[in-house]
């Protein structure tokens, strides 16, 4: 019982006071499981964010689930995760309650013609950089412009192209064996 | 109704997400506003300001908003807005948890295997195309004004590009680019 409480404060923490996403909990997680709880070692911890966030869902969620079962079991990956999404999702229930009440505002519809623009901007900046972690080169610059706008344009709906993308990196893989490129 | 496309939307967004919340909030824009229209596109986007600006994941932030909008949008009251949030947002969970539960200690002794590399590459660069559809369609008259010489049109691009060069180039951060552009907002539309 005592581990299950250990997990869900530790992510609670987390999960509370962090702004920005998942990615910006990194440090935070570091600094509690690893300096403070030394549930982890360092290497664990860097291998764990690696596989978080290759597998599918909201890294912050799989981070949380993976330390939580590795030390506790099922349980622990419910309190963890539990405790990492309470009071972001009490956040955003008690503003989307209110945003309703106060959209129609004058002022409050000029802060949102304001910072609409910027939205769409962050929406924009990560696709530079996420180009730049996915190494887009001229080889294969190809798949993400067809991703584009094949969503875009044709209104393929985004998971087909999840699912081509998955097919054909497989393929790539079991057919191209000597051919990795590093 | 409602309760079950909720569920059954998250559950797929939940489990076809690859390389973080911003992957999801294409998703969750294709399904939502797209596909099923529960949100309009200026709606959508006034709640991505709201998810980037509190604590949280974004992912669980956008489904949880989105959740609560979609059934009080449908005509339900408060109540069953707050119900339809944690629905979306166990939703998108559960799927990934239960795989991250079986699935953790195997890779995380295989985690050098060749087939898992070569794929996570090629899903990373389907995920910039995602991303890249996500920002172009909510290039909307709604957000920017008509394209055009009038105020709120100038104004949306000056600070749509502001915004991208500080964001992309100077890493500032999101919550301080959204707070600036509100109060500029207001500023300028208050004259």
């Amino acid at each position: 019982m005592i581990k299950y409480c250990e997990l869900f404060w530790s992510f609670f923490k987390v999960g509370t006071f962090t702004i920005g996403g998942g990615y910006a909990m990194i440090p935070l997680m570091q600094r509690e499981l690893v300096d403070r709880r030394k549930w982890i070692s360092e290497e664990e911890f860097i291998d764990e964010v690696a596989l978080s966030q290759t597998l599918p869902g909201v890294f912050a969620v799989n981070m949380a689930s993976m330390v939580g079962y590795r030390r506790a079991g099922v349980g622990g990956s419910v309190a963890a995760v539990l405790g990492n999404i309470m009071m972001p999702i009490v956040f955003i229930l008690v503003l989307a309650i209110f945003f309703r009440s106060f959209r129609d505002n004058v002022y409050v519809s000029r802060i949102f013609m304001g910072l609409r623009p910027a939205v769409v901007a962050l929406i924009a900046a990560p696709v530079f950089r996420m180009a730049k972690t996915a190494k887009v080169s001229w080889r294969n610059v190809w798949i993400p412009v067809v991703a584009a706008l094949l969503i875009w344009l044709c209104g393929v709906n985004p998971i087909f192209v999840v699912l081509a993308a998955f097919a054909g990196g497989l393929l790539y893989s079991l057919f191209n064996k000597e051919n990795i490129r590093k | 109704m409602i309760f079950w496309q909720l569920f059954y939307t998250f559950l797929i967004i939940g489990i076809f997400t690859f390389g973080g919340g911003y992957s999801m909030i294409a998703l969750i824009q294709s399904e939502v506003v797209s596909h099923h229209g529960w949100l309009t596109a200026e709606e959508f986007t006034d709640m991505l300001a709201v998810s980037q600006m509190t604590p949280g994941p974004i992912g669980i932030n956008t489904a949880t908003y989105a959740g609560y909008t979609s059934v009080v949008n449908s005509g339900l009251p408060t109540g069953m807005g707050i119900a339809g949030a944690l629905l979306a947002s166990l939703a998108v969970i559960i799927l990934p948890t239960i795989l991250v539960i079986l699935l953790s200690s195997y890779l995380l002794t295989h985690k050098d295997n060749r087939h898992i590399a070569t794929v996570m590459r090629t899903l990373r660069l389907a995920v910039v195309g995602l991303i890249a559809a996500a920002a172009l369609s909510l290039l909307t008259r709604e957000s920017f004004g008509t394209p055009g010489l009038n105020l709120q049109f100038i104004v949306s691009v000056v600070l749509f590009l502001g915004v991208f060069v500080l964001s992309y180039r100077y890493r500032k951060s999101p919550i301080l680019l959204i707070a600036a552009s509100g109060i500029i907002g207001l500023v300028i539309y208050s004259i």
